[in-house]
């Protein structure tokens, strides 16, 4: 890699941006290069202190107001509960941060929102139509990388919580990228897996009330669907593999979760 | 499962989850694109406007660079009927020039290059939204919307070697009017 390479990759370095190679290929240049290991620096300084900065602000309550004033009115149900349980599920992720003990290897998507109890045929149904808009041409991915260390800082910023993304290569799932994706007008996480052909979206949210729950099985639409929750998470797996592989794949991503030690 | 008669509502509630969320993102690229605030206002209350209008329509793939899209569009809008160029022939000349300059040179050029000057919030504030378009929606979508590349060569409309250049570009503008600033000392928070 000559200088000129390595000026916008640093960048993209910077911005979380490279695969693997390529970062290595970068630091390994600017290990070499006192130029562009000075850019690299300064960089950093200039991406640390903005970092630190309040660049975005609040938009003020009274637009706010105007904006809500301008919808149809609400139905009083539901958003209130949503809002309040953020700070925990970040706790949780940053706090468990599910380490590099699991491997990447499903064609599934990894969804992270609140999903409530009383509507979980409501949820599945979604789940299914949202694994369906992910096959289409385009869809699948919005990051596209096999590495877990790429998509999980991707979804930073981007839905609420830091979805756990497992590799497990090793089990013979590969793990495809992640996306956002909608579930009940959430924004949610997804990584996407992939066996031999078939696509694995895994859906994971917040669960609300119950801590644990065994695994449920569904088929919609003649799609596979596996629903349970532990840690406080809910976890939907969709998938056209077959029930034996897809439980396989549940068990897997269960075990993965599990901090080691604990039961 | 909805009836019929509860679809506006409860339309117009997956749309307030949805997209509310993302209001001070929405307004934070509306002050750097109109600079200044009643301006910036209008623009996001017109973008929640358009943005319910074709809620139906929408597909995903995420929020968050769907609302900027239709905000950065109802800002270039609004220029256009301004007939003021801030998006227009001055920036393009100004991208055109600055591409075909090194990148850095300022910074090599300076002995302090790795030294940065600090500054308080506003002057940084300042300084982004002193730099010309399109470096200033390209740096800003990246800083203070937090877009991956992707995202943000979809909300501009050009590809994602483009977002490479200009966020390349931006910084290097950035970090010279960033030392040629004063220093905190001078800077006042308002």
């Amino acid at each position: 890699m000559n200088c000129a390479e390595c000026e916008i990759l640093l960048h993209a370095l910077l911005d979380g941006e490279l695969d693997a190679g390529h970062a290595r290929d970068v630091e390994s240049h600017a290990a070499a290069c006192a130029a562009c290991a000075e850019k690299l620096k300064s960089l950093r300084a200039m991406r640390q202190a903005m970092t630190g900065a309040d660049l975005k602000g609040v938009a003020p309550a009274e637009l706010r107001r105007r904006i809500e004033a301008a919808l149809p009115p609400a139905l009083p149900r539901s958003a209130p509960p949503r809002r309040q349980l953020q700070p925990s599920r970040r706790a949780f992720f940053g706090g468990v941060a599910v380490g590099g003990a699991l491997s990447a290897a499903l064609a599934a998507s990894i969804v992270l929102t609140v999903f409530r109890g009383d509507q979980e045929a409501t949820v599945a149904d979604e789940v299914v139509s949202a694994h369906l808009r992910s096959l289409q041409a385009g869809h699948l991915m919005d990051v596209e990388t096999s590495d877990q260390h790429t998509v999980k800082p991707w979804f930073n910023g981007k839905v609420d919580v830091a979805p756990p993304v497992i590799d497990l290569t090793a089990q013979s799932f590969t793990l495809l990228g992640g996306r956002l994706d909608y579930i009940d007008g959430e924004p949610v996480a997804a990584v996407v897996y992939q066996r031999r052909k078939h696509v694995i979206n895994l859906f994971v949210a917040q669960r609300l009330g119950a801590a644990g729950a065994a695994v449920t099985a569904r088929t919609i639409k003649g799609y596979n669907v596996r629903h349970w929750s532990e840690q406080g998470l809910d976890f939907w797996a969709v998938s056209d593999l077959a029930a034996d592989e897809l439980d396989e794949f549940v068990g897997k991503v269960s075990a993965a979760l599990r901090p080691a030690g604990s039961s | 499962m909805t009836g019929d008669g509860n679809a506006e509502q409860d339309k117009a509630r997956r749309f307030r989850d949805a997209a509310l969320p993302y209001l001070d993102d929405v307004f934070a690229l509306a002050r750097y694109l109109m600079r200044n605030a009643p301006d910036a206002e209008d623009a996001v209350q017109e973008c929640y406007l358009r943005a319910l209008r074709h809620f139906d329509s929408y597909r995903g793939p995420a929020m968050k660079p769907w609302l900027l899209a239709i905000l950065r569009n109802v800002c270039n809008a609004e220029f256009a009927r301004r007939g003021r160029l801030d998006v227009g022939a001055d920036d393009a000349e100004t991208e055109q020039t600055a591409e075909q300059q090194p990148m850095w040179q300022e910074a090599q050029a300076s002995p302090e290059a790795g030294l940065l000057r600090r500054h308080d919030d506003e002057t940084i504030r300042r300084l982004i939204a002193a730099l010309p378009q399109p470096f200033r929606e390209t740096i800003v979508l990246r800083e203070v919307n937090d877009l991956s590349y992707q995202e943000i060569a979809a909300v501009a409309g050009v590809p994602v070697g483009t977002v490479m250049s200009r966020l390349a570009r931006a910084r290097a503008m950035l970090r010279s009017a960033w030392n040629a600033a004063e220093g905190s000392t001078a800077g006042a928070t308002p």
